[in-house]
């Protein structure tokens, strides 16, 4: 009569139970144990490879990040743009408006400043008059570039990933036809621009890490105490409840997007008035896309940000300096071991939400309540 | 291990079952024995844990700790294709069917047929780029469908289901559907039915249809296990009540043995006044007048059809009708969230006199117009509240607007969640937790408590104490009765006919987004209301059936 003959004896051994309750000290306790366990594959990684000593990979990652003083400014700056960059991101993201686009806002945004310093300076204008003439308008330009696929989105419900993506390609393009218009040498590459740069605070890199730290209290208070900040938050948890209490969905996306492409033009400033002096489609470095995973490490928390973009910066620097002091010449070592870490990052966050949970057996203990109740049953009949 | 029975064979049973989602234990310790033909009662408040250890039988979750027995033997339910192999079926209460397919081809579909994998997959190839639902319709083997006609037939004569083989599930009503369902796991050969709170959704009359072919299956042999929190129904369909409290089985008692006075003893834990007071209206005047109101949805069709009422002051209106009769686009088209596309709605402003109408605005436009309009929505978490917002954010979502400054002031809503804490008795580790964590009976409270603050003059609600337990019922009761006493006008849509019945001054009952009558609580029937709202109107525009 019974067809258990599968399932007779398969137990299951343990299951998966999602946690309601772990302290959050404990999460960022096996977040950072992730990091270092990730870390130390990467040394046993090259202890099997090159025969590196792991203390010396250790220390040549420090290196790479604090080594001299020129290293420690660079590693700074590098945290402060990608943290810039993130900065520019959780507004949007809090929205749950996934905008992938920040490349291509960075980019636009050192388009226009290039341009700026270019033909400007070609024209001899005085340097100040470029350079105030030059920071609204690239902010503008990021801030344009985020805004359309904004209405799109608002008006008429489309994809804002694909859309943002694709913006970034058309970013991508137009620096091309600039380049292909400015540069006659046939290199392909924009000589460093001497017009319209941007102050110099000491050196090269304070002023836009002193624009991330203002950015950062700025927009930490943006989202916490001002109006416009809780009513993101409200729209991006649900968009019903926003309508029931009366805001205006389609504005608080597009401003939202105005704000947020407008921090990316400003990244996009910084690069090419004050870091790079030059512009070409790899301007952006990626940034776009890693300040994505800074921000949802970070969970949206401006402040943890910080150390997200600086954990990231401080991989990316120490691994290219533990690459030259091993003689790698194989530029995916480097690219395989930072990956690793990121799983390893990113693989903890299963054991933050879920904890797995081994079948206890069950105590045998005789029923003696149900007996009572089958004579009952009988002389009911 | 149990005693064995002479008159009636023991079909399940329940050893020791615990199991727990984090740190709630959803079952503890849970021994049960549920015999052959027999009807046996699921009593519990919600959050008991009784669809859980349902849960547990039909294979969606598996026990922590403790074992299942099947006629004695003890198995391991893994999968609902598991439960089947053991001819346990369960009707849960959002259905599982396909819109586009017969009642027959929903009966076949899934069980294995004699088509092979490669005939499956050559179809599969052949026809990948249609539409999925295309597809699959024309993916069932016709054979088996033509096979399964005769037993379908079968099983509906023997237990005395109406069911019309060939009619889409789109056409079909709620109570169709239902049949539908507990045919479809008949056919499965099915021996124990769960149905869980299988007449929520249904009508009187539909109910007692319901408790009919029930009773025919009983007799046949099958065991029914009814998960529910209604006591009348505990007591006219069930042989044996099994009560659950705070995921313990408290005990289980013959039905002929019991009375309901007892039963809420078991189940709350505590001796409960199961009245509510109702106090005849203040001198109530007309306060918000709704005429010819009609609305669409997106796709044009039209939910709303010359609805017609006045709601008064000092007056509970009770709305009743079918789930998805047009209750929630009416209270939502009054309070401006879908645009009314004709009609007026006007809302009298008790110390002017003023007349304005509110249809066409939206709610920002209503609450600067000085239209003291409070709403509970149906939709709690996904509408009222925000989830992952503490009380004190939540408090601030009707009023964060009213202050000058950019910066959002919490003082005053931080005041307010203190005071809804205290006053309506919310169970919450802080205010700075966020409400999602919360149990349905606190999140009702601070949503209630945040809407009743802003002093309304107009307060719909819609299901209010749907997922709520008793205690938590009573005191949304309580603070509505309080609401109509300061001369609020309230409508109330509700579900349950008894608390309508009850609490309600007068009953709208609608239908098909049409009103069907309005009856005098104090001296209707629930069965005047049900026929009302299953009425089928004579020369109706009904045109998309």
């Amino acid at each position: 009569m019974m067809t258990n003959k599968l399932f007779k004896n398969k137990e299951p051994l343990f299951h998966v139970v999602k946690r309601t309750d772990i302290p959050s000290w404990k999460a960022w306790l096996f977040r950072g144990g992730a990091i270092l366990f990730g870390i130390l594959i990467i040394c046993l990684l090259l202890l099997i490879m090159k025969g590196a000593n792991p203390f010396v990979v250790f220390g040549e990652l420090f290196n790479g990040c604090f080594g001299s003083s020129r290293r420690t400014w660079l590693t700074f700056r590098q945290t402060a743009l990608l943290l810039t960059v993130g900065l520019a991101l959780i507004p949007a993201f809090k929205m749950k408006f996934w905008n992938l686009g920040a490349n291509g806002q960075i980019l636009i945004g050192a388009l226009v400043s290039i341009m700026c310093m270019f033909y400007m300076g070609k024209a001899g204008v005085n340097d100040a008059v470029i350079i105030i003439v030059m920071i609204p308008l690239s902010i503008l330009a990021g801030a344009i570039w985020a805004v359309i696929p904004a209405i799109f989105k608002a008006y008429f419900d489309t994809n804002e990933s694909l859309f943002t993506l694709m913006m970034n390609y058309i970013a991508e393009g137009l620096v091309a036809v600039f380049l292909s218009a400015a540069v006659t040498s046939g290199s392909g590459t924009l000589d460093i621009q001497q017009a319209g740069n941007l102050p110099r605070l000491g050196n090269d890199h304070l002023l836009t890490i002193i624009v991330s730290i203002v950015l950062l209290v700025v927009m930490f208070i943006y989202l916490k105490y001002h109006k416009h900040g809780y009513e993101l938050e409200v729209v991006g948890e649900s968009q019903n409840t926003a309508k029931y209490v009366g805001i205006n969905v389609k504005k608080v996306v597009i401003r939202t997007l105005i704000l947020s492409g407008a921090i990316c033009g400003l990244v996009g400033l910084l690069l090419a008035g004050a870091i790079d002096h030059t512009i070409s489609t790899t301007t952006a470095n990626n940034m776009g896309f890693t300040a994505i995973m800074v921000a949802w490490l970070a969970k949206f928390n401006p402040f943890l940000m910080v150390g997200t973009s600086f954990i990231i910066t401080f991989l990316g620097r120490g691994m290219s300096q533990v690459q030259t002091r091993f003689d790698i010449t194989n530029d995916s070592i480097s690219d395989i071991a930072i990956g690793l870490v990121y799983f390893a990052i990113i693989a903890v966050e299963f054991f933050v939400s879920y904890k797995v949970v081994f079948r206890k057996k069950a105590p045998h203990i005789e029923v003696k309540e149900q007996n009572n109740l089958v004579t009952e049953t009988k002389e009911d009949k | 291990m149990v005693a064995k029975n002479n008159t009636k064979n023991i079909n399940i049973t329940f050893e020791n079952i615990s199991k727990s989602f984090g740190v709630v234990k959803a079952n503890q310790n849970v021994n049960l024995d549920i015999y052959e033909g027999e009807i046996l009662a699921l009593l519990g408040e919600n959050g008991s844990g009784k669809t859980t250890l349902m849960n547990m039988l039909s294979g969606i979750y598996y026990p922590d700790e403790g074992n299942i027995y099947v006629k004695g033997e003890k198995v391991n339910i893994a999968s609902p294709k598991d439960a089947f192999s053991y001819h346990i079926g369960m009707i849960h209460q959002h259905f599982k069917l396909i819109d586009v397919f017969t009642s027959l081809e929903n009966i076949v579909l899934g069980i294995e047929s004699n088509v092979s994998k490669k005939q499956k997959w050559s179809y599969f190839f052949k026809n990948f780029y249609k539409k999925k639902e295309d597809r699959e319709t024309k993916y069932i083997d016709r054979a088996s469908v033509k096979d399964a006609r005769p037993i379908v037939q079968e099983i509906c004569d023997k237990y005395g289901f109406i069911l019309d083989l060939d009619k889409k599930v789109y056409d079909m009503s709620v109570s169709e559907k239902q049949t539908l369902e507990i045919v479809k796991t008949l056919y499965r050969g099915a021996d124990i039915l769960i149905l869980d709170e299988p007449t929520a959704v249904l009508t009187p009359i539909e109910i007692d249809k319901l408790f009919n072919v029930l009773r025919n299956m009983k007799n046949d042999g099958k065991s029914i296990i009814i998960i529910t929190h209604k006591l009348n129904e505990v007591m006219e369909i069930s042989d044996r009540v099994a009560v659950l409290r705070k995921g313990e089985c408290i005990g289980s008692v013959v039905t002929k043995n019991t009375n309901e006075a007892e039963l809420t003893e078991m189940m709350v834990g505590e001796k409960i006044e199961l009245n509510i007071k109702r106090d005849e209206p203040v001198n109530p005047v007309d306060r918000l007048i709704v005429k010819d109101l009609e609305c669409k949805n997106e796709d044009g069709r039209e939910i709303l059809h010359d609805v017609s009422f006045t709601a008064r002051s000092g007056e509970i209106l009770g709305i009743a009708g079918i789930s998805g009769s047009g209750q929630k686009e009416l209270l939502e088209t009054i309070a401006g969230l879908i645009k009314g596309s004709s009609g007026e709605i006007t809302y009298i402003n008790p110390k002017t006199d003023k007349e304005v109408n509110l249809r066409s605005k939206s709610p920002a436009q209503i609450r600067d117009l000085g239209v003291r309009l409070s709403f509970v929505p149906e939709d709690r978490l996904g509408m009222g509240l925000v989830g992952n917002m503490d009380l004190v954010d939540n408090m601030m979502l009707r009023s964060y607007r009213k202050s000058k400054s950019h910066l959002v002031d919490r003082k005053k809503p931080t005041e307010l969640a203190n005071e809804v804490v205290n006053e309506l008795g919310v169970s919450t580790p802080s205010i700075h937790t966020s409400v999602r964590k919360l149990s349905g009976g606190n999140v009702q409270k601070v949503l209630v408590g945040r809407e009743i603050a802003s002093h309304p003059k107009v307060l719909m609600v819609a299901y209010p104490v749907r997922g709520l337990d008793i205690n938590s019922s009573y005191l949304i009761y309580n603070l509505l009765n309080e609401q109509k006493k300061k001369g609020t006008a309230i409508i109330y849509v509700g579900e349950d006919l008894d608390v309508l019945i009850a609490l309600s001054d007068r009953i709208l009952v609608i239908g098909d987004g049409e009103v069907r009558g309005l009856v005098d609580a104090r001296k209707t029937t629930k069965r005047e209301i049900g026929l009302l709202m299953t009425k089928k109107n004579e020369g109706g525009l009904d045109d998309d059936k």
